[in-house]
Parts: structure tokens; C-alpha cells; sequence
């Protein structure tokens, strides 16, 4: 009787920490944003850059993050090592692109830019595709039945080796993509202040997610992915060959990856060994964001994750007189993905997972 | 099908095992070439004049690959050596390939891979320029056939020759700690005979070879191990007694014999010791991987640098002393009051992250507990808290524990050392009570099965928040003994890196074993720290380490007692059986 009354408090206590927890997030969001839209220091330009900026990113992070989703979705299985497929996909871009830029080709034209940013993501996903099949192959599949953590710290050494290998490989020094003047100038819209770069980015990430959509809905291979995360052992009662699903899976989820590494590249410019980690990080958030396991949860949270990592510092933050917020823009993600993953581990887009499956 | 016919099947078969192993090895070859562990350790001699530690790993991976192909050769010696020669030559030709697209081709390999410098092209021909591609090609065929050979040897030849060169290659690695303390003292000839600046020399390599293969050949240890075995229970223990005291003094006099560096890195894997048995609690006894632990590392570190700073940020100043009683006193600036506290203030802050996350699934608590860390970096490293933390100038001029003029014993580094060696004892001891406790086996319980614990009466949220509390202050004793140990806390000190470090070191040591923690300890923060040289590829290392642990070793170096007989499986069950991994699944 005593023990039950304790456990009745605990649980009573650590239900009011919750709400509170909840409600000084709430408070801090709302309060912030007050504050700073009526503080009037922002232009209407200005929130419209943020935005755009925010979409840019979103895309980035939407397509790691489908990458993520798949893996779990047929796996039950956190791919930490995504992030440094994605930073592999980046640096196979980027010595495309210089090759390209050395040659003269990438400032031949409009035309010329465009076939060569085609060529960049496609050296980049077959890059990214490769690393990930060999860490599959490698440090994954002796692992498939083991018991949920074995994969995962297995999957974290396979992140470390990959970063500190390209960093032997090809030197620790930050890498810059050649500047492509043409992608730089801003489209001739009036009232839509977008770069050529950034509307190649949306457009390409929309494509591919369509293009993703279409595979995994349309076609039999991605119908045979779908029943595996349904039901492995099913499955492969009905003819399907498992390993090749999974296979599959890990590489479509690379390609996305890799193709989004070369755009980040494009985008902003930099690369080193590291790039990976952060946004590898922030794209699994936005996976949990969507639901992990869903497809077009994942599209929805990375955008919605750029929004906020985007406008969030200024929006929040600005108006509590918190100096330099814009240092703490990765907190902002950190803090949601922790609130995400206690308050909604399902996800925004609801139950794909029950919790006895996942 | 006749005989004949499937034994030359079975030889094509071996034929193409050899082939496939030679081209695995021909892929590591290539890859520590590129990514500069052949070219970079080509600076550092093994033997003077001999052989680089570069060439070293060359060798070893032809080694590797012939030893392997003759282990799957078909019987009789001359298909094996054939096989090893075959895999071992096989592994050459991404070398040779290299140096025909690099040299003779003319083709800058280096504006994409930085290493394929003219250094490595020398140490690849042996010095012999363009004519030599062929060279790593027949080397490694002759290196492998050596592999071969030696795996044929008799085990009475065979191991002694294998305890030489291993000998040679541990002497010569440690080479300058071995000389550094002998040239002071009476050795100081024989460290010149034995050591070069730098590796041994060939007198010395010879004297570490010869000297490891008698020991090979006599073998006192098993003979020593049998004879102990033979005593009586009671008459054993009486053998410890000694064994304890000597190990006692051989730490009391070990920073003053080595020197204060040494005595730095011994603290440094005591206070990863330290940390390591924090975190075996909650991961290796309850489960839960705990990627943020640097997050109470840091409330640690920044509580006694606060507590004790002489700088500006210091909360206290030297005259602010409580009096008690009689010549009693509390300072909050000393470093005694300011761990305890640190402690304390490491397990409220558990608490506080630990309830709400702790309802969550294992592999969503290991990510949620990582954010949690790179919120804590994050945020000790922010504008926001700069006024009270220091933000990127951090919290400098904390005075060392003990103040001792320079000369004394406890001057400096050493008394680190002992005051990381007396703490990482208690807690060894602590954490053993802990283990063997009804709560150390409520956290076993929860680990193998949560449900099943719960529905024998273990409350879930007390006993998981309770590892994490524990875990949580010793990460902040940790930090403590830190800060104290380099005399600042700067908010880059703050890294993933404290945390994977402590994850890294469990499960090399093994998970749920205490032992096993102080192995990894060793393996994983005493050497890298030793080895300066070879911080670049720490982490490359610890990758490959904990992808290897896991497939092949999923108890650790040195299992605990309960997950060695989980373990304890028949050899038929291959390694990667569910069945066989201690880690309990903590998801629902």
C-alpha cells in the first residue's frame, strides 16, 4: 500500500515536470515571438529571406532525413553513420565540380551550369551509394538480428571511421566548391527574392522526393520494400528477396543523401570532414519530426526543421534580449529534437509505427 | 561425381578464396597508404635503419592476408604456402597499380588523395624510382609465403618466433618511455646499446627478439599459473597479500620513476576509469546508452572551476571561510568542498534530464541523451552565459587540489595522479557494492527484460532514474578531477568526444564488466595519449574498434561473469547469433 502511494507520487511528480517542461517551451516560443514582431526591428524582406533560406535548408534536411526514415522504416534501425554518407556524397561533388570548374565547362553558360550541377549530384549519389552499401555489407548485416543497441553503436563506430578517413584521405582542411556566377543572381521575379541556386535546390529536392514517391509506391522493388517493413519473415514467405530489399533501400536512401551533399556543397560553398555530423543529426530529428518510417513525414519535418532552425533564433530569441542568438540556432534544434522525442516519439504525421512494432 | 573432380573443384574453390583475400587486402593496403599511416610513419623508425613503422603496417597486412589464405587452403603444405603466396601477392597489385597511375603515368593522384606524395611512392618502390612498381607485388607474395610458412611450423617453433616479433614490435613502439627514464640513471649505457633516438636499434631488436622467443620457448608463466593453481584456497589468498603491496608501491613510485609526463596520462586514464564506471552502471548494468554524458562531465568541471577559479569568474575568494568549530573550517574555494559538490549538483541535473527522457525507447534515449550533450556545449559556449561561465575564454587559473611548492612530492602532475588513482579505487569499490546490490539487480534485470522485471515488482522509473543519477555523478566527479587535473575548463573541452570516448572504452573493455573498464581505459585513452604521433588516427581506430566489437565480440575484451556465461555457446553457433549479445534490447 505505502509503495503504491509512492509510485502514485512519483509518477504524479514527474507528470507536473512534464507539463512544465511543455509549458516553459510554449512560454518561451510565444512570448519570444511577441516580442520580437512587435518589437518592429525586422522588415517584411528580411522574415521573407529567413523563410526562403529556412526552405533551402528544409530541402537538404527532407531529403537526408528520407535516407534515415527508409533505413528505419525496413530495419528498426537508427543509421547513425547517414550523416557522414551524406558528408561522402559532398566531397565526390566537390572534386566533380572542381574538375569541371578547371575545365571550363561549369561557366560556359546557363546550360553548362545546369548539366554540370546534374553531373555533381549524380557523382556525388554514386559516391554516397557506394560508401553506404560497403558500411551495409560490412558493419550492418552480420548485425540484423542482433538486439536494437548492437547495430546502433556499431553503426556509430561506422560514423566515426567514415569521417576520420576522409579526413586521412583527403586532408582535414575545409574544402570550397567553385562559386558558379550564373546560379548566384537572383531570378527576375518582383517580390520573390530567391537566387537561381536556392530555386535549383527547392527543385531538385522536389523532383527527386516525387521521383522517390513514384519508386517506392509504383514500382514492384519499392512495393517489396514496403511489404518488408510491414513484415520481414511475410515477406519472405511471399517470394521476396529480402536482402535485396534491404540492399535497396540502404542504397535509394544514400542516393538521396549523396545528391543532397552536393547541393549543400553548392549551396554553402564549404565542406570538411565534419559536415556530416550536424546535419546528419538534424535530418533524424525531422525523420522522428514526420514519423520515423514515414516517407512523406520525413519531406514534411526536414522543411519544417529548416523553418525553424532558420527563423527560430531571431524569432524567439530576439525579442527575450538574448545576445547573439543566432549561436544557439543548433540548440534550437537539439531542444526539439529532445522535445520530440519525449513528447511525440510517433511523430507529427501520427501512428505509422505502433510502439510494439517499433 | 568422382573424387577427383571435387577435389580440384574444392582446389578452384580455395584458389578464388585466395584471390578474394588477397583483394580484400589489396584494398587495405591501399587505404593505409592513402590515408597516411604509411607515408606519415615512414618518419618514425621501428628499427634504426631497418624498417619504419610505416613499412610495419604493410607488412603486417600482407601478414594478415597470407596467414589468412593458408588457414583456408586446401590440406598439404605446398597448396598452402601457394594460397598465402597467391593472397599476399594479390594484395600488392593496388600498390602497383597505384604507382603505375601516380609515377609512371604521370597522373596527380594528390589533388584528390593529399598523402600520394613522393614519400610514399619511395617507401612503395623501396627508393628504386619508376623501374620498382613490381616491387609491393613481389614483396607481398614473399611476405605472405613467410605468413604461410610460419602457420606450418610446428607450435613449439612457431610460437616463440611469433613472441620475438611481437616482442620487437611493442619494444620498439614504446621505445622512447623505455629509454626516456634509463638514460638519466646507472642504464644509461644500455639504453644507448639498445634504443636509437627514436625505435630500437638493430642490437636492441635482435636482444627484445631473442629475449621474447626464450620466454617463448621456456614459458614460466604457465608454469607459475600451474603451480599457484596447485595450492590451497587459503594459502593463495595469502599470495595476494604481497601481490597487493608490491602493485601498491609500484603505483606510489611510478610518476617519480617516469616522470611527470607519464604520471599525466596515468591520471588522465584514471579519471576515464573514473568516468567508465559511471557509465557502465547505466549502460553496461541498466542498458541505457547514455551519449550526453558529457553533459555532467561539464556541470563538473564548471562547478569546481567556478568554486575554485582565482580569476575573475570565481565565486569565492581566498578569506571566505566558515569557521565551524574549533580550527575547523569550510572554504568553498578549496577543491574538497567544491567535489562533493559537484557531485551533488551531476546527480540533480541527471534528475532532471533523466525524467523526462527515461519513459523513451533505447536507441531514441541514446539520440535524446546526445542532444542533451550538444545542448549543454552548445549553451556553456554561448554569449548567453558568458557573464557567469566565460564562454570561449572559459574558466582559467584553478589552482591544483594540493598546494605543494614545486620539488615536493606531490608537486604538480603527480598529485593528479594520486588523487586520480585513490578516486578511481573508491569507486571501483563503490561501483562493485552497487552491482551486487538488490539495485545492481534490478538494473540487470531491467536490461535482459524490462517487462518482465517490471511485472516482478521493479519499479522502472525509480531504478532506471537511479542508474542515470549514479552514472550522472560520477561523469561529474569525473569532470571535477578534470578541471582540477588541467587547471581550466574551456567550453571546447565539452565534446561529443568525452562521451564517445567513455561509450568507446565500455564496450572494448566490455559491457557490465568492471575490469573490462580499466582494460579499455588503457587500450583506448592511455596509449593515444602516449602516442602523440598517432592522435590523428584515434578516432579512426575507435570506429573500427567498436564495429569490430560488435561482430565479433560483443562481450568485450573481458566479459563480465554473467555475460561470459551467457556467452557460453557451443562453437557451431556462428558469432552473430541474437541469442548471444548481453546488451539486453531496451525497447518495448
Amino acid at each position: 500500500m505505502y509503495t503504491r502511494l509512492v509510485d502514485r507520487l512519483t509518477d504524479l511528480a514527474i507528470a507536473a515536470f512534464l507539463w512544465g517542461l511543455r509549458l516553459a517551451v510554449v512560454a518561451v516560443v510565444v512570448v519570444g515571438s511577441f516580442l520580437t514582431l512587435t518589437s518592429g526591428k525586422y522588415q517584411t524582406e528580411t522574415w521573407a529571406d529567413l523563410i526562403s533560406f529556412g526552405l533551402v535548408l528544409g530541402c537538404i534536411y527532407a531529403l537526408i532525413a528520407l535516407g534515415y526514415t527508409m533505413v528505419y522504416g525496413i530495419l528498426r534501425m537508427i543509421n547513425f553513420a547517414h550523416g557522414e554518407i551524406f558528408m561522402c556524397g559532398a566531397f565526390g561533388g566537390y572534386f566533380a565540380a572542381t574538375a569541371l570548374g578547371r575545365s571550363g565547362f561549369l561557366h560556359a553558360g546557363p546550360l553548362h551550369a545546369l548539366i554540370s550541377v546534374a553531373l555533381i549530384m549524380l557523382v556525388a549519389a554514386t559516391v554516397s551509394t557506394s560508401v553506404a552499401l560497403l558500411v551495409e555489407r560490412i558493419a550492418y548485416r552480420p548485425l540484423r538480428s542482433a538486439p536494437r543497441l548492437v547495430p546502433l553503436i556499431s553503426a556509430i563506430g561506422a560514423s566515426f571511421f567514415l569521417q576520420y578517413s576522409v579526413k586521412g584521405l583527403f586532408g582535414p582542411g575545409i574544402y570550397a566548391y567553385p562559386d558558379v556566377a550564373v546560379l548566384k543572381e537572383v531570378v527576375p521575379v518582383p517580390l520573390l527574392h530567391v537566387r537561381w541556386m536556392d530555386l535549383l535546390v527547392i527543385l531538385a529536392a522536389v523532383a527527386m522526393m516525387a521521383g522517390l514517391y513514384f519508386f517506392v509506391m509504383r514500382t514492384k522493388i519499392g512495393t517489396a520494400i514496403r511489404a518488408v517493413s510491414e513484415d520481414q519473415s511475410t515477406a519472405a514467405l511471399m517470394g521476396i528477396d529480402v536482402n535485396r530489399a534491404i540492399v535497396t533501400t540502404f542504397a535509394v536512401g544514400a542516393a538521396m543523401a549523396g545528391a543532397a551533399g552536393a547541393l549543400y556543397g553548392l549551396k554553402f560553398s564549404t565542406i570538411n570532414f565534419f559536415s556530416g555530423f550536424y546535419p546528419g543529426i538534424k535530418a533524424f530529428t525531422a525523420a522522428v519530426l514526420g514519423g520515423i518510417g514515414n516517407v512523406p513525414g520525413a519531406m514534411l519535418g526536414g522543411l519544417f526543421l529548416g523553418q525553424v532552425e532558420s527563423l527560430g533564433p531571431t524569432l524567439f530569441l530576439d525579442g527575450l534580449e538574448v545576445p547573439a542568438p543566432n549561436q544557439l540556432k543548433d540548440a534550437i534544434a537539439f531542444i526539439m529534437l529532445v522535445m520530440v522525442l519525449i513528447f511525440r516519439p510517433s511523430g507529427l504525421l501520427g501512428e505509422r509505427i505502433t510502439r510494439q512494432r517499433a | 561425381m568422382t573424387a577427383v573432380a571435387m577435389a580440384s573443384a574444392g582446389q578452384r574453390g580455395a584458389w578464388t578464396g585466395a584471390l578474394r583475400i588477397g583483394l580484400i587486402g589489396s584494398a587495405v593496403a591501399l587505404y593505409v597508404c592513402l590515408n597516411g599511416i604509411v607515408p606519415i610513419f615512414h618518419a618514425r623508425p621501428l628499427i634504426r635503419d631497418t624498417i619504419s613503422l610505416g613499412q610495419t603496417a604493410l607488412v603486417l597486412t600482407f601478414l594478415g592476408a597470407g596467414y589468412l589464405a593458408t588457414r583456408r587452403a586446401p590440406p598439404g603444405a605446398a597448396m598452402a604456402l601457394a594460397a598465402a603466396a597467391l593472397a599476399g601477392a594479390t594484395s600488392g597489385v593496388s600498390l602497383s597499380v597505384l604507382l603505375l597511375v601516380g609515377k609512371l603515368a604521370g597522373i596527380d593522384v594528390r589533388a584528390v588523395f593529399i598523402q600520394a606524395s613522393p614519400v610514399l611512392y619511395e617507401v612503395l618502390t623501396v627508393g628504386t624510382g619508376e623501374a620498382g612498381f613490381w616491387i609491393p607485388i613481389a614483396v607481398g607474395a614473399i611476405i605472405g609465403t613467410a605468413a604461410g610458412a610460419m602457420s606450418l611450423l610446428p607450435r613449439r617453433i612457431a610460437y616463440p618466433l611469433l613472441a620475438g616479433l611481437l616482442s620487437v614490435l611493442m619494444v620498439g613502439l614504446f621505445a622512447s618511455l623505455l629509454r626516456t627514464p634509463m638514460l638519466g640513471g646507472p642504464l644509461n649505457q644500455l639504453a644507448r646499446f639498445l634504443f636509437a633516438a627514436e625505435g630500437l636499434t638493430r642490437e636492441g631488436a635482435v636482444i627484445a627478439f631473442a629475449a621474447a622467443g626464450v620466454f617463448g620457448v621456456l614459458r614460466p608463466q604457465a608454469h607459475l599459473r600451474r603451480r599457484a593453481a596447485e595450492l590451497p584456497d587459503a594459502q593463495r589468498r595469502r599470495l595476494l597479500i604481497p601481490l597487493i603491496g608490491l602493485s601498491l608501491l609500484f603505483f606510489l613510485v611510478l610518476p617519480h620513476v617516469l616522470g611527470p609526463f607519464f604520471a599525466h596520462v596515468v591520471a588522465f586514464v584514471a579519471l576515464y576509469i573514473l568516468m567508465g564506471f559511471g557509465l557502465n552502471i547505466t549502460l553496461g548494468l541498466a542498458g541505457l546508452l547514455d551519449l550526453g554524458f558529457v553533459a555532467f562531465f561539464a556541470v563538473g568541471a564548471y562547478t569546481v572551476g567556478l568554486f575554485t577559479s582565482l580569476s575573475e569568474l570565481g565565486l569565492f575568494t581566498d578569506s571566505q571561510c566558515l569557521a565551524l568549530w574549533d580550527g575547523f573550517a569550510v572554504c568553498p574555494q578549496s577543491f574538497w568542498f567544491a567535489v562533493p559538490l559537484a557531485i551533488l549538483l551531476a546527480m540533480a541535473f541527471g534528475a532532471f534530464l533523466g525524467l523526462p527522457i527515461l519513459g523513451i525507447r533505447g536507441d531514441y534515449l541514446a539520440i535524446a541523451t546526445l542532444g542533451f550533450g550538444e545542448i549543454i556545449r552548445i549553451l556553456a559556449g554561448s554569449d548567453l552565459l558568458l557573464p557567469w561561465l566565460g564562454g570561449p575564454q572559459g574558466v582559467i587559473n584553478i589552482p591544483k587540489p594540493i598546494d605543494a611548492p614545486p620539488g615536493t612530492p606531490l608537486a604538480g602532475a603527480t598529485q593528479i595522479y594520486y588523487i586520480g588513482l585513490v578516486c578511481a579505487a573508491v569507486i571501483w569499490f563503490v561501483a562493485i557494492r552497487l552491482r551486487d546490490s538488490r539495485l545492481g539487480r534490478a538494473w540487470i534485470a531491467i536490461r535482459e527484460d524490462e517487462d518482465v522485471a517490471e511485472a516482478l515488482g521493479v519499479s522502472l522509473v525509480q531504478t532506471k532514474l537511479l542508474a542515470y543519477m549514479l552514472g550522472a555523478a560520477f561523469a561529474g566527479l569525473g569532470g571535477a578531477v578534470f578541471a582540477g587535473l588541467i587547471g581550466s575548463v574551456f567550453y571546447t573541452d565539452i565534446n561529443l568526444f568525452v562521451s564517445i570516448n567513455v561509450v568507446a572504452l565500455i564496450i572494448v573493455g566490455g559491457m557490465g564488466s568492471f575490469p573490462g573498464v580499466v582494460v579499455g581505459a588503457i587500450f583506448l585513452i592511455g596509449l593515444p595519449e602516449l602516442f602523440r604521433e598517432f592522435a590523428e588516427y584515434r578516432f579512426l581506430f575507435y570506429g573500427m574498434a567498436l564495429i569490430a566489437m560488435m561482430i565479433y565480440r560483443p562481450g568485450g575484451l573481458l566479459p563480465s561473469k554473467i555475460a561470459q556465461r551467457e556467452l557460453h555457446v557451443p562453437d557451431a553457433v556462428a558469432p552473430t547469433d541474437p541469442g548471444m549479445v548481453p546488451v539486453g534490447e531496451t525497447g518495448a
